[in-house]
């Protein structure tokens, strides 16, 4: 079979398990291309395909939108005739002055730590696969599971914007718009879900049980 | 194995269960879309909000990408999620392989990533310790039953277990 496949795995077995029902198939040959599983039909990937590149993309893409995001505002609120414009950082800050500790910090986390640490680990998985490191697997895969799992939860803010603007219509007394940062700031959001979703976990083992030539 | 994640575990009474889960889902689901979640007062005049309005609110803006954002994560994943685990499950119940099950199981994989409501529920508290300063909150039916909604919807998918499918599957073919 393929000749760097770890003693024990699946593929070292020819076989691969589905991704989408997670039955573990037999592959005929060495190219598995246009398998497919023979419980759901669903094509076979050893690993996902194009993983490393698709995730690339995405997490610059990311990457890009994050200025924007972080720079204009998210909303406006007009009250009285005032006008002011919120950014994600001063949605914060307007937390923290008014005392309200544990809310500054659940937005701190999920507008701002949460992105840059997804955007972050992800460039370091990618970086680190790419160049074919062996360091400590373990540790890797669960930053990887991390990431998966917390992603969903910058959303936050996005919903808030949502419902003041809903909620907040006064006509003269009182509006509230939502602004062009909130737009990127839910690109952000998106892109890095779908760059923790086509990256290969499993990429971070291979080298590292590749048997040393 | 070797990362050490869960590999597989075996609700007990499986099916049935995720069943029943799903109807009550259902009904919340309902009630969380068709009954305002809050209302906003501030000098005798009242808002109220129902989610469908806060996505049209947004969509008028020009905002459409956030409001397709929003639609998808809080009203459609959700509603593909239960439309799916019913077909699942009711005609397997029944005893009948329900059609194209493996497009089925895919669609509801992918609306499991991108359903959100209990990010939803943390933003509607964010926002209302935003506004309490401001004006008079109230809390409407809808909140209650988002509450709900979220706990049992995340019981019903954690009680699912797709290998018990297959298995009642290749049991009736």
């Amino acid at each position: 079979m393929s000749e760097d496949a770890a003693p024990g795995t699946a593929l070292a077995a020819s076989c691969a398990s589905c991704h989408e029902c997670g039955m573990l198939c037999r592959l005929p040959h060495a190219g598995a291309h246009g398998t497919r599983c023979a419980r759901c039909g669903a094509p076979l990937h050893t690993r996902k395909p194009q993983s490393l590149e698709r995730s690339t993309a995405l997490l610059l893409a990311a990457a890009i939108c994050y200025l924007p995001a972080n720079l204009l505002p998210i909303m406006t609120v007009t009250s009285l005739g005032k006008v002011e414009s919120d950014t994600i950082m001063s949605g914060v800050l307007f937390f923290l002055q008014s005392g309200d500790y544990p809310l500054a910090i659940v937005i701190f986390t999920a507008s701002i730590f949460v992105p840059v640490a997804k955007i972050l680990i992800l460039s370091f998985l990618l970086v680190s696969v790419h160049r074919g490191s062996r360091w400590r697997p373990v540790e890797r895969t669960r930053l990887y599971r991390l990431t998966e799992a917390v992603g969903r939860w910058s959303m936050v803010d996005i919903y808030v914007v949502t419902i003041l603007v809903a909620l907040v219509r006064l006509g003269n007394l009182a509006t509230i718009e939502a602004g062009l940062g909130a737009v990127f700031f839910g690109a952000v959001v998106v892109l890095t879900m779908l760059a923790a979703e086509s990256f290969d976990p499993r990429l971070i083992w291979d080298r590292s049980e590749a048997r040393t030539p | 194995m070797r990362c050490g994640s869960l590999l597989r575990k075996r609700p007990r009474n499986g099916l049935e269960r995720t069943l029943a889960l799903s109807f009550a889902a259902v009904i919340l689901f309902v009630v969380s879309n068709s009954f305002p979640f809050l209302s906003f007062e501030m000098k005798g005049l009242v808002t109220q909000t129902t989610l469908m309005t806060g996505v049209l609110d947004l969509y008028r803006e020009g905002k459409g990408e956030i409001a397709a954002l929003v639609l998808l994560t809080t009203v459609l994943a959700p509603a593909f999620q239960l439309g799916l685990l019913l077909y699942i499950l009711v005609p397997l119940r029944a005893g009948i392989v329900p059609w194209h099950l493996p497009q089925a199981f895919r669609v509801l994989r992918h609306s499991q990533t991108w359903s959100m409501i209990e990010v939803f529920m943390i933003g509607i508290l964010v926002a209302i310790t935003k506004l309490m300063g401001m004006a008079d909150i109230v809390a409407g039916l809808a909140l209650w039953s988002f509450a709900l909604l979220m706990l049992v919807l995340s019981a019903a998918l954690s009680s699912f277990d797709p290998e018990s499918v297959w298995e009642r599957v290749e049991a009736l073919s």
